[in-house]
């Protein structure tokens, strides 16, 4: 490296390192916003590349796609272009779960998605990889200046944003093999960690992994169950209606171990690097391998693996649920001992990852390094999993870098406005030891945050921002107010309870009134809603239908609503209790040691954040509180 | 945690004449309009706060909210905000000093909404909202570190191992069941909880039974550290003082004395059969007998009124009359034991054993004066309030009202899951009020339940993907 020598390249509002799910978020909402921005990757064949799972959304993850959408994000639309099978999961369940997965053909999603960026003003794309980020330092702190590139290119910019995925040091293995490489084999960026840390980075070390492919003409589907997608489409995008996206859908299928595989995995678990010691890593516990499984959990008879097919270009087709690093001969040895993959064939194997990710709790909750002033940090650099989990902050980071250069306030989501607060708050406030991945339990107002409701709640921030344009702030309004007003009428209008409407109401399999009722009040009864109702009601015009989903769960739901909106009221006050920038909790005698010493090291923006740092009691809040109204008294 | 309402015991519970509760914050008049009826015995109806000015005092009784029992004759003062040491709106109940009113009127006071004051907070308040001056900070800061620390010590002295064990027992079952509905939320491809709803509801009913057994010890235990407030009820020449003395006279050991309120009221702490019992009565319980014997229906009510037992004493010989009828009416839905005394007398009647079972009572007979039956009331008191056993020192005892209100609170979030379970409603909803029941929970053992969620869920379930 030091022997090449530098020259300029040029100079930009932002430099955006990787170009994976959050990498495509952060240049498109910094471009979009007027910022001249250039974006780093290893290979432009790369972009919006799915190295793991061939699908978008899922439980929590599909809140966070369409929470993008709502901001102006580009994921929900990318996946509306590409899936070839959609799917709302927990459908059986309330509507605060109701999630949206699609499967992606990958190969579209990526190119759809480059294709987008390629054809976005003021962004330049640049298949480079990024060996240096440039700083210095001032008497205000330190500030970067650009990045550098392995081949010497030195490109200025006012903000910088890591969207590294899982390209640092990464290593890949199964069994006794190490190959020193990005996922699919792909270069992996050598340099640029050891740039992070000279700039007082803490970094940490990460594991995760994927399952093995299988040629699709090698598996026995008549031992497999079909699983369909839904014969009735929900777009991600708020943009996109149900009858444009309708087209003929692929097969999933659903198969089991038996305990024959979990013979073969316990007599050769010796060679699995994670038992070894070989992997150092810590690995995520949502998606254990299946070795982890049949080792904790040995009382299961069977575990299930879905089969689904990357893309209608490839016979590719992935082993979900069996992801693993063991060696390439046991994991052949074990998919043989399953119905329907007798005589499977792998075309790529399951294998296990490390790399290098950094400490969040050293980002501010815009994602900007409390230390750095305009470094940004998003996606699986920030120590997450998953892709949407990546584009969520990928966009948050954009839209933060863009302010910051323009010098305005930054955007921060906080836990009662959307899944990508709890995201963001978790990763920078609660320490983690494994990959992060989005999950309705995180979300302690999930009943607020639907996916439904995505738009209702982020829209007017996206149009604020400047992502969302004036034709669709405009619907999104009359939506907004025809809700309103219906749900106002449909509360102030009764009917009697006349012989003819009990008839009716009989007929509708439900019980008399004896009292003039209001039509809320019967919609909210379990065995109606607001189409069931609709003889009762002949002043109503014609709704869309997203608008009467909305009614239907704002009354059937509104006591459970009003309870989390109270829980709502009384968190806010903690959180808009801002903490100074320059407290010195060395000052503050009455704080625990404990409290003082993570309150210095993580340095919380407001008091609502101090008290989720683990270490951080209700006592020393008390303590902190009463310090900031005797230092703002102090001031006045 | 800032800005709900909060109450507190202002003076200390046992050793002043007059004892303050206070509240303070947005429901604080809401509160007091819930448990407090103007005049003497509450006869001239509820308080409408709004209407009355800030600094006035009424006069008036407190009602426990759920019965309408009245606990006690107090003076309600009303300070409206900001002119309170606060500067949000705060009421105080002076009622009369004693541990046992004391702590009734407090409970009612956290039945009626308010919650219990974190230590020090009355005057945090006061600093966060302005009130005090900026060199008593560190003064305030002080003060809630060192009541903190004495909160924190005392509340795991009142905790058994026993009891720790059982709550954090029922909390372990609640998140394991949170942690499977979740877990099934978030993975509903490879855990299915299609019936669990009715499975949850038994377990439910299961621990809740268990809260229910906890929330009644916390009574007890309170019983048992303090004593049952013991009031001995009948009309004059029952043979209400002999009884005392044959009480008294049992093993007449006076454990505590707290004399000396507004009212002239002695409370005396004897125990009678291994039970602590305060036998209470205004105007002196051992004076003469002329007194006592004055004492009338409405008087008679009146201590029964704030009482945990009623010894209500008649005499064979005599004809129940319209007396004994207004009498019985007020108590036969409190705790009472009755008495038919002078059973060793000649001209003893089955008259008022008849009227007592025409009212529901079974009575015990007794003669006061030879002591006979005496043994057997012991029994019954200890078969009334502790399941025939005095409790062993190792069994549950939840002494603080504090601990007793996340009990009754949990319990109440129990209810609510099982509300949404009856109502169909669908599984992500019952574990919003889990949550809410281990959380009030884990502040009884001084855990918080920050991501014991997440980890019980990889923990016991097998996540797929």
């Amino acid at each position: 490296m030091e022997n090449i020598p530098e020259f300029q390249c040029g100079s930009y509002d932002a430099a955006v390192i990787g170009a994976g799910h959050a990498g495509c978020e952060a240049a498109l909402a910094l471009a979009r916003l007027g910022c001249k921005t250039i974006c780093f990757m290893v290979s432009t064949d790369t972009i919006a590349m799915m190295p793991c799972n061939p699908n978008i959304g899922g439980t929590s993850k599909g809140h966070l796609v369409r929470e993008i959408d709502a901001l102006g994000g580009e994921m929900g639309k990318n996946i509306d272009k590409t899936f070839i099978q959609s799917k709302m999961l927990n459908t059986s369940k309330g509507p605060a779960v109701h999630s949206l997965r699609a499967q992606a053909d990958k190969q579209k999603y990526s190119n759809a998605m480059r294709k987008v960026m390629e054809n976005t003003d003021n962004l330049i794309l640049k298949q480079a990889e990024v060996a240096e980020v440039l700083w210095e330092e001032n008497e205000k702190g330190k500030y970067v200046t650009g990045v550098k590139t392995v081949s010497g290119g030195i490109y200025n910019a006012k903000a910088v944003i890591l969207c590294t995925g899982v390209y640092l040091n990464a290593r890949c293995i199964f069994g006794e093999v190490s190959q020193y490489t990005g996922p699919n084999g792909l270069p992996r960026a050598t340099y640029l960690t050891e740039s992070l840390i000279k700039m007082g980075i803490e970094i940490y070390r990460f594991k995760t992994g994927t399952p093995a492919r299988i040629d699709r003409r090698s598996i026995d589907f008549s031992k497999l169950e079909p699983q369909e997608g839904d014969s009735r489409i929900t777009p991600f995008s708020f943009t996109n209606k149900e009858e444009d996206l309708r087209r003929e859908q692929e097969l999933c299928y659903l198969g089991y171990t038996n305990e024959n595989t979990h013979k073969i995995i316990r007599e050769n678990i010796h060679r699995s690097p994670l038992f070894s010691g070989d992997i150092k890593g810590t690995g995520p516990r949502y998606c254990p391998s299946i070795e982890d499984k049949v080792v904790k959990f040995p009382e299961k008879e069977r575990h299930q693996f879905f089969l689904e097919p990357e893309g209608d270009y490839t016979n590719e087709m992935y082993l979900s649920g069996m992801s693993s690093s063991l060696p390439e001969e046991v994991q052949l040895k074990l998919y043989h001992s399953m119905a329907g993959l007798e005589n499977a064939v792998i075309v790529r194997n399951a294998y296990a990852i490390e790399y290098d990710c950094i400490n969040p709790m050293q980002l501010k909750e815009s994602l900007e390094f409390k230390k750095i002033r305009g470094f940004f940090s998003a996606g699986q650099s920030n120590g997450s999993s998953g892709y949407e989990e990546a584009a969520a902050q990928g966009i948050i980071a954009g839209i933060n870098a863009a302010r910051m250069i323009k010098d305005t306030e930054p955007i921060v989501l906080d836990r009662s406005q959307a899944y990508i607060g709890v995201l963001i708050d978790d990763l920078v406030t609660k320490e983690t030891h494994e990959p992060y991945r989005m999950m309705t339990s995180r979300a302690e107002y999930r009943l607020l945050l639907r996916q439904d409701n995505a738009d209702l709640r982020l829209t007017e921030i996206g149009y604020e921002v400047g992502l969302i344009d004036e034709e669709r702030y405009s619907k999104f309004l009359i939506k907004k107010k025809s809700i309103l007003s219906e749900l106002e009428r449909l509360k102030n209008t009764s009917v009697g309870a006349s012989e003819r409407v009990n008839c009716m109401l009989e007929k509708m399999g439900t019980t008399a009134i004896h009292t003039g009722t209001s039509l809320a009040e019967l919609i909210r009864r379990p065995e109606l809603d607001y189409d069931i109702i609709a003889p009762l009601d002949s002043e109503r015009k014609k709704l869309p239908e997203d608008v009467v989903e909305q009614i239907n769960i704002e009354i059937k739901y509104e006591g459970y609503i009003e309870r989390q909106k109270q829980q709502v009221e009384h968190f806010k006050k903690l959180e808009n209790r801002k903490i100074p920038a320059d407290i010195d909790y060395e000052n503050i005698d009455s704080l625990r040691l404990e409290a003082k010493q993570k309150l210095s090291r993580f340095r919380p923006e407001s008091v609502g954040q101090a008290s989720r740092i683990s270490g951080v009691s209700p006592a020393d809040i008390s303590v902190l509180l009463v310090y900031l109204k005797s230092r703002s008294r102090g001031e006045k | 945690m800032v800005n709900d309402t909060i109450a507190a015991v202002a003076t200390g519970i046992t050793n002043s004449g007059i004892s303050i509760i206070r509240i303070s914050g947005p429901d604080s008049f809401s509160v007091i309009e819930r448990l407090f009826k103007k005049g003497k015995t509450g006869g001239l109806g509820f308080i409408d706060v709004a209407s009355v000015s800030s600094h006035t005092v009424h006069y008036g009784c407190i009602a426990e909210p759920d019965s309408g029992r009245i606990i006690d004759e107090v003076m309600v003062l009303i300070f409206k905000e900001p002119l309170s040491y606060t500067r949000e709106n705060v009421v105080e109940i002076d009622c009369h000093g004693g541990a046992i009113v004391t702590k009734e009127v407090f409970e009612a006071v956290l039945k009626a909404g308010a919650r219990a004051a974190e230590p020090g907070e009355f005057t945090k308040r006061a600093f966060l909202n302005g009130r005090i001056d900026l060199s008593q900070a560190e003064a305030v800061i002080n003060l809630i570190n060192a009541k903190n620390k004495m909160a924190a010590d005392n509340s795991l002295k009142q905790l058994s191992g026993i009891e720790y064990k059982k709550v954090s027992s029922i909390r372990d079952r609640l998140l394991h069941d949170t942690a499977y509905i979740e877990a099934a939320l978030d993975d509903p491809e490879h855990i299915d909880i299609t019936g669990f709803a009715s499975k949850l509801l038994e377990n439910i009913s299961t621990v809740s039974a268990e809260l229910e057994a906890m929330i009644k010890s916390a009574d007890n235990g309170r019983l048992i550290s303090e004593g049952i407030n013991t009031v001995i009820v009948g009309k004059p020449n029952a043979g209400k003082s002999t009884l005392l003395n044959a009480i008294l006279g049992e093993e007449r050991a006076i454990v505590t004395e707290i004399a000396g309120t507004t009212r002239d009221t002695l409370e005396e702490t004897v125990s009678f059969g291994g039970v602590s019992l305060n036998l209470t009565d205004t105007a002196g319980i051992r004076k003469t007998e002329n007194v006592i014997e004055k004492i009338g229906v409405e008087r008679a009510i009146n201590a029964a009124a704030s009482s945990d037992l009623i010894l209500y004493v008649m005499d064979c010989t005599e004809k129940p009359d319209e007396e004994d009828r207004q009498i019985i009416e007020k108590i036969k839905d409190r705790r009472v034991i009755a008495l038919i005394n002078k059973s060793d007398l000649d001209g003893k009647t089955d008259l008022a054993d008849g009227f007592l079972k025409e009212n529901g009572l079974e009575a015990i007979n007794i003669s006061a004066k030879n002591g006979y039956g005496i043994d057997r009331l012991a029994e019954k008191i200890k078969e009334m309030f502790f399941n025939g056993d005095v409790i062993p020192n190792d069994e549950v005892y939840i002494t603080s009202a504090r601990h007793k209100e996340c009990l009754v609170q949990a319990k109440k979030s129990l209810e609510c899951v099982a509300d949404s379970i009856e109502n169909g409603m669908s599984e992500d909803f019952f574990t919003i009020d889990l949550m809410n029941a281990y959380t009030a929970l884990g502040q009884i053992i001084g855990e918080d339940t920050d991501e014991d969620l997440t980890d019980r869920i990889f923990r016991d379930f097998c996540m797929g993907k």
